[in-house]
């Protein structure tokens, strides 16, 4: 990892430099104009909340079902990546909304499910910090939960009547949005990829440095 | 006789009109009911989107902006946080493991 790590880092960084200017290039939307365009970054933040969501979940169940440790670090690395990129979203779909719908918020099924999912995901990251002995237990269960929101969030949007646009917009991009688009995309995936590794590996150490503590106290 | 037959004349003639105002009242009444509600006074000018009251303008560059620099600074942020807290513990491991390898403890 010490060796490929800031190469990525650099890539990541060059990507996210460089994506500014690639959505300078695309083509206006019809109805929304210029503040279309915040979609270039709304919607990779969403996918990576949505990954964030569904580590923390498989890594909570596997700490829940076979005590992995690795899995619980890897848990709490994921859940804190969802609370940044879920406020990522939540910050710039407003931005977006208020000229577009000209208002900052819609109580409508896809934002506040939204919201319901990021909060759960806060939940888990104060019962890990304030919940004593055996929140480790119970921030996994709420990870697990949180996990299983993913699909409702996604699918919201196709079943109950909303403003937010649908699903169906993503495949269907026109050519010239969807290049700048994929490009976006999979600047946040790596970067989520990055945070993940650079986060895990603070849980890590942090588990090192307890058993040193440990080791200290009995010489 | 004639009398009789001018008031006939004159009754004919008001349910002549009778009928027929009744018969446009029952042509106008739908449409009406289906109409819009009657509209303010009709736009004598155009204004330029520039002159409208500071609240009606909306711009869209600050917001594309603003949701673009909230982006970058967040992840900036997090990174910095991270980078940080990895780097005290790690300071923290150096000290420890110090302090257990001195020689006389």
């Amino acid at each position: 990892m010490n060796r490929v790590f800031p190469v990525l880092a650099i890539v990541a960084a060059v990507l996210f430099a460089a994506a500014p200017f690639v959505v300078a290039q695309t083509p206006n939307e019809a109805t929304m104009g210029v503040v279309q365009k915040i979609f270039y970054y709304h919607v990779p933040a969403a996918m990576a909340m949505f990954l964030a969501a569904f580590v923390c979940g498989i890594a909570s169940g596997m700490y829940l079902f076979k005590k992995n440790e690795a899995a619980d670090r890897l848990a709490v690395a994921a859940a804190e990546l969802a609370v940044v990129f879920g406020l990522i979203v939540l910050v710039t779909g407003p931005l977006w909304a208020r000229k577009s719908w000209g208002v900052w918020w819609q109580w409508d099924a896809r934002i506040t499910s939204t919201l319901l999912m990021w909060m759960i995901f806060v939940a888990y990251l104060l019962v890990r910090r304030f919940g004593g002995a055996g929140a480790e237990k119970l921030s996994a269960a709420l990870a697990v939960f949180g996990m299983a929101n993913v699909p409702f969030v996604y699918i919201s949007v196709n079943i109950w009547r909303t403003i937010h646009p649908t699903t169906a917009v993503v495949p269907k991009l026109p050519g010239g949005m969807k290049g700048p688009f994929w490009f976006c995309a999979v600047s946040f995936m790596l970067l989520f990829g990055l945070l993940l590794a650079l986060r895990a590996r603070l849980e890590l150490r942090r588990a090192e440095l307890d058993k040193l503590y440990l080791q200290a106290d009995e010489e | 006789m004639q009398n009789a037959k001018c008031r006939m004349q004159y009754a004919r003639r008001r349910l002549a009109v009778l009928l027929m105002l009744l018969t446009i009242a029952a042509a106008v009444a739908p449409a009406a009911a289906f109409a819009q509600p009657p509209q303010g006074s009709p736009q004598e000018e155009f204004v330029p989107v520039k002159d409208l009251p500071q609240q009606e303008q909306l711009p869209a560059a600050p917001l594309l902006v603003s949701a673009y620099a909230f982006v970058w600074v967040a992840l900036l942020v997090y990174v910095w946080m991270v980078w940080r807290r990895l780097l005290k513990v790690e300071r923290e491991m150096r000290d420890l493991a110090g302090r257990i390898n001195q020689p006389g403890r």
